[in-house]
């Protein structure tokens, strides 16, 4: 696979260590009432849809980012990239 | 009697003789041709043994797809077994053996299996060696290995190289047939990047097996000359003896060369073969196709082939199998073949074809309507008996029988990813299908367009869409003219009275297995293929396939479509492991990383461990010194009762700079980290988010807004990744910035009362050692011999007085050779791993053995560094009642009551009294050593409220060792427990 890098254009995918859904940017509020129902969710639930799925990948063999790859876990195409951390600065939705 | 079946003409050179040996006989053959070519060309045509009955089997193919004619190549070391003698290149003294056979190729005792084979019918795996179970391991299953085996292995390392490289391309061709070479001189030609891969030395693909003209000359002749002009485009790289054999995602192509099997052995710096992963962003399949055969009774002798494959064999090797050939066909190519051997003086003696509408000749005799009943000629095809259209038998002597089925497209390489091939009812076959490869477009044979013309411009056509589509404009050469034939098939797949008739001759799987399969249920195609191992061999079913769906079909009183088909997968040819491993085996399966004071140790003749990547001294012997326990106990020791030395660089180290740096460092670990003093280092927990341990370290203030981390050697790649998973992932805002710098700094650890002696005769004077200015715990940036950088924590692994310096790398071999020299007054040692490891346990800190991952603070005794007065990874989630339960494993200290006793790490730990079983394990020993300094064995280990059990005797077992012994719960401080040495 190749992952377009946003910064350094298309990197072979094993430059990269996967890391799993990207939900992981949306990390729960540790003083929530239900706190401890949120970071099970957050750590344990996930879609595991057959389509698109944005997932976190870093380049750990490059220059350290992580990305948020969108890829179409059926034909494995990958639509978009971004860097996570501005994702995060969104608040981690798309 | 030398090359009998030898004929005239041909694409080899016989200008060139070639001596080999197939198992004890001496043959002779030429350049250009196959294994397999010669052994038939010296009327060879028994060349192996079947996988479960042991029949004698001879090639029936001339290519990759071949089920039967598998050997074992070359000698010694170099031995490569399950080889293919129709495609292994004849070389000078080339040494070939047959395989699967005891004790020869002619009589081998295991073929009573074929008289036994009732018994092996499909599935008989699951149904006769079911009792007693204890039987399969030790009786059955080696038996079965032994008589269903293919070749075997040398049992040497491979001497030769195998590289990986890597191509790009705008237009990859798989194939160099008629197609792929007019879609390699359209785009050539258009000034694109283009690679032309085929699996053949020679290629041309079908051009060299047939005798039809192109464009005015011999089909072989019009490849040559257009390979000859594709070599000298410069944007076109023709690899022959290429095999793709995967579709990957995202236009990436494996590719297998073999540059060094057809030579005896590999040239001075050539490896044996290359697997070159090719980046194309677009790509043609033009892999041609595959006669099928007809199944009938005993339709696997030696001598019965694809019709295609004699003549491939009499047109390109100039060889026939027999003198007396007859054919077997249920469509027009079937005598193609009978036409070329007449045309080559050989003698057809009948061309028996399933159509009442066959074609009728004047060159041979014909039996229209008529099905080949029987065979005969246990080593060799000698007598084939056919059932007459107008009823009755009449019996054809013959060595040979050539067999069309029919021709399937050679689909595999568009099946790589969601591909599903498609019944094309015109030519009874399976074209491609479905979703292809992105990228990927298919033309010639392989598309199901059959006739040289159909296929020459398939491929033109094909490859300027494909430039189109890249946005480069091209116009089509001008093709030669060629053969257009019409397929006229009627499909037959099977003799329906046949008792014994093989579908797939590679695994054994016969007309009547496919039956059996269907009677007891096993419906779906992917089923029929697992229950009786159709298409399940090396082969992949490239023959047999499509007859056994047929039959399947037939069976099922379904149409084939309706039956589907079963996919293909990656390689798409048997490939020989070693290039999938490259140069990555043995030593080089990853790097070897060495630490600054390597060459210094090596000279002192230190024993070394790996260490995650790392080599790492494990101990320093000295003279006199024959067991590592007596250096290991001397460098302790020594250590603890004056100085020693250790290379601590391997730990990793991350600096942490920025304005919020405190801040980032307080999320990460879960004690308080936010205010510790400039100047100060700290012990520092770091949780997974799920609440169990993921590392520990310590943390130095160097500066207000900049930290140095350490980690464990083990975790330090993973803690660094996590590390920035938190700074880009979890606070994007805060300015906080990490590098990883363990290669950066050469550190050792000081340890011993002697340490700050020592070490004031390398700081520089300016700096105050003394234990008030410079306490346990404090850190700070200093010079060393004369203004050398340094970093200097007081901190201690080894719960002496101790210190850590740091030097920029490349002063860390000359740091340790100044610290041994100014250490000499105080008889300074160097210690390993191993005295590193024992005074650790004396002194109860935890290492990697403790820190396992399925242990939580509580269980280290560490509970209450766990903030719970700011936020920080897994904090939350390590408050989960089960992670905090009343009788939760602690960390303690465990010491044999018979001193004499060791405590062996992995042993399990139960109550007094209690039976040996899981239920009553109370917890388990994770560290152990034998300390010096008490004089016996010592431990660590977790145990079911273990903090409130000190002084308890318990029970220790190892039923793995046979240690059963009792051990006395004690603090895991074994030495120093109230810290006074280290604070001295």
């Amino acid at each position: 696979m190749i992952i377009n890098h946003p910064i350094l254009g298309p990197r072979d995918s094993s430059e990269f260590v996967y890391l799993g859904d990207a939900t992981l940017l949306k990390r729960p509020d540790w003083q929530a009432e239900d706190a401890a129902e949120q970071f099970y969710d957050y750590l344990h639930t996930r879609d595991n849809p057959a389509g698109l799925h944005r997932e976190l990948w870093y380049h750990e063999q490059g220059d350290r980012s992580w990305l948020v790859v969108t890829r179409d876990t059926v034909t494995h195409e990958i639509t978009k990239v971004e860097l996570a951390r501005d994702v995060a600065r969104t608040g981690g939705s798309a | 009697m030398s090359q009998v079946n030898r004929l005239d003409g041909g694409l080899i050179d016989r200008s060139e003789t070639y001596s080999f040996r197939f198992d004890s006989t001496y043959h002779k053959g030429h350049k250009g041709d196959t294994l397999a070519s010669a052994l038939l060309a010296n009327g060879v045509r028994l060349m192996g043994r079947s996988f479960k009955y042991h029949r004698p089997r001879g090639p029936m193919t001339a290519g990759s797809e071949e089920p039967n004619a598998i050997v074992e190549l070359r000698e010694g070391a170099r031995k490569e077994p399950n080889t293919r003698a129709t495609t292994a290149e004849l070389y000078d003294g080339l040494r070939a053996a047959s395989q699967n056979r005891w004790p020869s190729l002619a009589f081998d005792a295991m073929e009573i299996n074929d008289l036994l084979s009732n018994f092996f019918a499909a599935g008989f795996y699951y149904k006769t060696f079911m009792w007693p179970a204890a039987f399969w391991e030790k009786v059955y299953e080696p038996i079965i290995r032994r008589a269903a085996g293919l070749g075997s292995l040398s049992s040497q390392d491979d001497p030769d190289d195998y590289d990986k490289g890597f191509l790009h391309c705008d237009l990859l061709i798989i194939g160099g047939g008629p197609a792929g070479l007019a879609a390699a001189l359209t785009a050539g030609e258009s000034g694109a990047r283009v690679i032309l891969c085929d699996e053949d030395f020679l290629i041309g693909g079908r051009l060299n097996f047939e005798t039809y003209d192109v464009g005015g000359q011999s089909g072989a002749a019009w490849a040559a000359e257009t390979v000859a002009r594709l070599q000298t485009m410069p944007n076109v790289r023709v690899m022959p003896r290429t095999t793709v054999i995967g579709a990957f995602d995202h236009g990436i192509y494996g590719a297998v060369e073999r540059v060094s099997d057809h030579l005896p052995v590999p040239q001075e710096g050539k490896p044996r073969q290359i697997l070159w992963r090719i980046t194309s962003t677009r790509a043609i399949l033009c892999a041609g196709a595959t006669e099928r055969p007809i199944v009938f009774e005993n339709n696997d002798r030696p001598g019965i082939m694809q019709a295609s494959a004699i003549r491939a064999y009499a047109n390109r090797w100039a060889v026939t199998p027999a003198q007396q050939v007859a054919i077997f066909t249920n469509n027009d190519d079937g005598h193609r073949t009978a036409s070329d051997l007449v045309s080559k003086g050989v003698e057809v003696v009948s061309v028996i074809d399933t159509r009442q509408d066959a074609l009728i000749s004047t060159d041979y005799d014909v039996i229209a309507g008529g099905v080949i009943d029987q065979t005969w000629g246990r080593l060799g095809l000698k007598q084939i008996e056919v059932k007459m259209p107008k009823g009755g038998i009449r019996r054809i002597k013959c060595g040979a029988l050539g067999v069309s089925g029919g021709w399937n497209p050679n689909v595999h390489l568009t099946c790589h990813q969601r591909g599903r091939p498609v019944w094309d009812e015109a030519l009874s076959a399976f074209v491609p299908g479905g979703a292809l490869p992105p990228g990927m477009t298919v033309a010639g044979a392989a598309n199901g367009v059959f006739s040289t013309h159909g296929a020459l411009n398939s491929g033109a056509e094909t490859a300027k869409a494909a430039l189109s589509d890249l946005g480069m404009t091209s116009k089509a050469p001008t093709l030669p003219d060629a053969e257009d034939t019409p397929v006229r098939i009627t499909p037959f797949w099977h003799v329906k009275s046949a008792k014994r008739a093989w579908v797939d001759q590679q695994n054994d799987v016969t007309a009547k297995d496919i039956k059996l399969a269907h009677q007891e249920n096993f419906r779906s195609v992917e089923h029929l293929k697992r229950y009786t191992t159709l298409g399940m061999a090396t082969d992949q079913g490239k023959t047999s396939n499509v007859a056994g769906l047929a039959i399947m079909a037939e069976v099922a009183g379904k149409a084939i479509p309706e039956v589907g088909t079963t996919m293909f997968r990656p390689p798409y040819a048997p490939t020989a492991m070693g290039v999938f491993a490259g140069r990555a085996w043995g030593k080089d399966v990853r790097p070897t990383r060495l630490t600054p004071s390597h060459k210094w140790a090596e000279e002192q003749g230190a024993v070394f461990t790996e260490s995650g990547l790392w080599l790492r001294a494990q101990w320093y012997p000295k003279a006199g010194e024959t067991h590592w326990r007596e250096s290991c106990d001397r460098e302790v020791l020594q250590t603890r009762k004056s100085v020693g030395v250790c290379d601590v660089t391997s730990l990793g180290k991350i600096d942490v700079q920025g304005a919020d740096a405190a801040t980032f460092l307080n999320l990460v670990y879960c004690n308080g980290m936010a205010k510790i003093p400039v100047g100060k280092v700290r012990y520092g927990l770091m949780l997974r988010e799920d609440g169990f341990v993921m590392d520990d370290g310590t943390a130095a203030r160097l500066a207000e807004d900049h930290f140095v981390v350490t980690t464990t050697t083990a975790n330090a790649v993973g803690v660094y990744r996590h590390m920035e998973f938190v700074r880009q992932c979890l606070c994007p805002d805060m300015d906080v910035q990490l590098i990883s710098t363990t290669e950066a700094w050469a550190q050792f650890a000081v340890a011993g009362p002697n340490s700050r002696a020592l070490l004031r005769k390398i700081v520089d004077p300016g700096v105050d050692l003394s234990n008030d200015a410079f306490p346990f715990m404090a850190c700070a940036e200093v010079t060393i011999c004369g203004g050398l950088r340094a970093r200097l924590f007081r901190i201690s692994f080894s719960g002496e007085l101790a210190y850590e310096i740091a030097v920029p790398t490349r002063y860390g071999d000359a740091l340790i050779r100044r610290l041994m020299t100014a250490g000499e007054e105080f008889d300074v040692v160097p210690y390993g791993l191993e005295a590193l490891n024992v005074m650790r346990i004396e002194k109860g800190h935890v290492t990697a053995n403790e820190l396992n991952g399925t242990t939580t603070a509580l269980n280290l005794g560490m509970g209450r560094m766990v903030s719970k007065t700011k936020d920080s990874i897994g904090s939350v989630l390590s408050e989960r009642p089960g992670m905090n339960e009343e009788d939760a494993l602690k960390l303690v200290g465990l010491k044999p009551v018979d001193l004499s006793n060791n405590v062996p790490a992995g042993a399990h730990l139960l109550t007094k009294g209690a039976k040996v079983t899981a239920t009553n394990d109370q917890g388990y020993v994770t560290s152990a050593c034998y300390s010096p300094n008490l004089g016996h064995h010592i431990a660590l280990g977790f145990l079911k409220s273990g903090d409130s059990r000190i002084g308890e005797v318990i029970r220790l077992v190892s039923p793995l060792t046979g240690v059963d012994h009792e051990v006395e719960v004690v603090s895991a401080h074994f030495l120093d427990p109230e810290g006074e040495r280290l604070r001295a």
